[in-house]
């Protein structure tokens, strides 16, 4: 009993590390939700993708002989966003904007159609296996008596912490100030009428694809760093428990998202930690559909949505 | 003619960027260390590719524009004269294929009759009614483990368990369908993706039902009118078929019995459908999916129309189930993955929403053309993958689309 209040710490701890990396994937899919009103079911491969860069870069500059790790950190991050930033905008471009107008059901195929792809081709290309990396940065802190169960916090889960917590300021500042970010926040409340204000919403639409596809590689990368594990099956799962994330905060809203990912995060660590690891994945969606039953608008989410 | 030079540049710029870190660079895993290597020639040819595509674009545009698909195909009206008659004619094909070729072919043959009847029960969910089914195999699971389970504990036979199968798949959709068809269209589709994962985690890991990743084997093959396809009968005072037609053993008679009981329940599948949506049920599938909102206002019932779709699409998932479970004689949960859900739906799209000809047709395509490519074989997911993004751009109604009831005033 008196490892109650340290395990629960830990769990917490742990939840919210996971959480970070849910929301920070979540936030794509609610800003294109919010925007076209469309799954976009690739986004998962493009968060795989980042985190294979993630791991081609840190490779790469540990063979190049760099051993800052700040400096490894942002060039991975930069290069990885880069990456990811081209797919989503090809995706966009390619499969989506032909299809603007059509019937919800034929984008939706098209989305589930780039997904095999892309996962198909990271698989012919680097292979169906695991890739395993050792760890850049190692170490923590611990808490609590030598004899007794430790609190366990280490530098990774910190980074982890800061960087999401960075990225989603930057967002909601772009988003909230910026020219371009009052445009999006038009177009996801009326595209035809932003359209006829001299908005324009091709490019908008772009620029959200992007914006979600960069944050993605960020988990990507963060991911690649904290567990160290990749292969090309990464994206399906991560990305069916992100949408479940959006879906929890209320889809559409960028504060929801972030909500739904630490709530899904802290959801799975207790479970995997009190119920059992096998089940963590079947609580997630059992979640999922308990969230739209009685909550189809999610947490944060009101009849008028705040959207991006 | 006009050319994009610099068009092309960027393409060709922006290919670089997203082939290198996958095609151009390879993780090496060597031990515990990871080192890179480079392969310059991918990247170059996809630059090549993008360039000349980009900058001949105009040209290129024009020559598909004199390749209408809508020249080389009949159109949907023509296509139902010519119905009868390519049904009859597949049938008859059907009939002589097990005699006339090879065990592996007439193997391959059945595989593709099951998928015939995935895509026909999809085609129910997707094609008529509209509603994204991404967890379609979840069904097609619960038919072949209920006759895996309901014969390794209870001994029954496949004939008893299959309408158990079916029932207890229809149960499954009921049970799912209910909560979600409320919602939105796209909602569904996620809930459907995650319910799939949810039966194939459940499967894996409860080890002491299902035999987790295991699997169940030894599932007994069906009987026909309770004579055996088998050397020896399994029990005592059994009767094989071989003895009680006074013929020599053959292997292949198994093969060629479990072939024309796929075709057998292939046309009881197509005849229960055709007869569905001759009926009321059937036209209010297809009316929903065209304007729901006209559908509330003439008195229809949204969710008991959707429910049924769904609860019928997954019986028929479970009756195609429990004839591969016991076409296979093993299952696991790696036949349940979502690739299957996927190939179904590509089945189904492919063919043409709602046209069962055009589902019939691609399901035969898409099982059979990967096993006469099978040098092709890694390259099958990433086709039909790119295939499905083609599709829905360039004819969205699929190959053989469904003509549409109408009527028309003589002059």
């Amino acid at each position: 009993m008196a490892d109650f209040l340290p395990q629960f710490l830990q769990q917490i701890i742990n939840g919210l590390t996971l959480g970070s990396i849910y929301a920070l994937i979540a936030i794509g899919y609610t800003m294109v939700y919010g925007i076209i009103g469309m799954i976009n079911f690739a986004h998962g491969e493009i968060y795989m993708i980042g985190a294979y860069v993630g791991v081609i870069v840190i490779t790469a500059l540990a063979m190049l002989g760099l051993e800052t790790i700040p400096l490894i950190l942002l060039l991975t991050l930069a290069i990885s966003i880069l990456v990811t930033s081209c797919y989503g905008w090809t995706v966009e471009r390619t499969a989506y904007r032909p299809l603007r107008g059509s019937p919800r059901l034929v984008p939706l195929i098209s989305a589930i159609g780039m997904s095999i792809f892309l996962q198909n081709y990271v698989q012919l290309g680097q292979g169906a296996r695991d890739v395993a990396m050792q760890p850049l940065i190692t170490g923590g802190w611990r808490f609590g008596p030598e004899d007794g169960f430790q609190v366990y916090l280490s530098y990774m889960q910190v980074i982890i912490a800061v960087v999401t917590v960075v990225f989603m300021t930057l967002l909601t500042l772009f988003i909230s100030r910026s020219r371009l970010g009052r445009a999006c926040r038009a177009c996801s409340q009326d595209r035809e009428m932003a359209n006829l204000l001299g908005i324009d919403t091709d490019r908008v639409i772009a620029l959200t694809f992007v914006l979600g596809a960069a944050l993605a590689a960020v988990a990507g990368v963060l991911v690649s760093l904290y567990y160290g594990l990749v292969n090309p099956f990464i994206g399906f799962i991560a990305g069916l428990k992100a949408f479940t994330a959006a879906v929890l905060g209320g889809i559409g809203s960028i504060p929801g998202a972030m909500l739904g990912g630490v709530v899904l995060g802290l959801t799975e660590s207790f479970t995997s930690a009190y119920l059992s690891t096998e089940y963590k994945d079947v609580v997630a969606f059992s979640l999922l559909v308990l969230v739209l039953l009685f909550r189809p608008t999610g947490l944060l989410g009101k009849p008028d949505v705040e959207k991006v | 003619m006009r050319l994009y030079p610099l068009e092309a540049l960027a393409a060709a710029v922006l290919t670089a960027v997203l082939t290198i870190p996958i095609l151009g660079i390879d993780i090496v895993v060597d031990g515990p260390r990871i080192t890179l290597t480079g392969e310059a020639l991918p990247v170059l040819i996809a630059m090549a590719a993008v360039f000349v595509v980009r900058l001949f674009q105009e040209p290129l545009k024009t020559a598909i524009g004199w390749v209408r698909m809508d020249r080389l195909l009949p159109s949907p009206e023509r296509m139902t004269a010519y119905r009868p008659m390519i049904l009859t004619g597949l049938i008859v094909m059907a009939l002589i294929w097990p005699f006339t070729v090879s065990r592996g072919a007439v193997d391959i043959a059945t595989l593709a009759l099951i998928y015939v009847m995935l895509g026909l029960g999809l085609n129910i969910v997707v094609g008529f009614a509209g509603l994204l089914d991404l967890g379609y195999v979840a069904f097609y699971a619960v038919g072949a483990y209920s006759y895996a389970l309901l014969a390794q504990y209870f001994g029954l036979s496949f004939w008893t368990c299959l309408p158990v199968c079916v029932a207890l798949a229809a149960l499954t959709g009921c049970l799912l369908g209910f909560p979600v068809l409320r919602l939105r269209g796209d909602y569904l589709a996620i809930v459907t993706l995650g319910f799939g994962e949810i039966i194939r985690l459940l499967l894996n890991n409860l080890d002491q039902l299902t035999g987790g990743p295991d699997g169940i084997g030894n599932i007994p093959k069906p009987t026909l009118f309770g004579l055996e396809f088998a050397r020896r009968p399994s029990q005592e005072g059994g009767v094989t078929f071989h003895d009680f037609f006074g013929l020599n053993y053959s292997g292949g008679d198994t093969v060629i019995f479990l072939f024309l009981l796929a075709l057998a329940l292939v046309l009881f599948t197509l005849f229960v459908i055709n007869r569905l949506i001759r009926m009321p049920l059937g036209r209010a599938w297809e009316a929903l999916r065209e304007d729901e909102i006209a559908c509330r206002s003439l008195g229809l019932n949204p969710t008991v129309i959707k429910l049924s779709a769904f609860t019928l699409g997954a019986s028929f998932a479970g009756f195609a189930g429990a004839f591969f479970a016991a076409r296979q004689g093993f299952i696991n949960p790696e036949s349940f993955t979502f690739i299957e859900s996927a190939v179904v739906l590509a089945i189904v799209v492919l063919g043409g929403m709602g046209s069962q000809l055009g589902v019939i047709l691609a399901a035969i395509a898409l099982t059979v053309l990967p096993e006469v490519a099978r040098q092709f074989a890694e390259y099958r997911m990433l086709i039909f993958g790119l295939v499905m993004v083609l599709m829905m751009i360039w004819r969205p109604q699929g190959l053989l689309p469904a003509a549409r009831p109408r009527l028309k005033l003589p002059q």
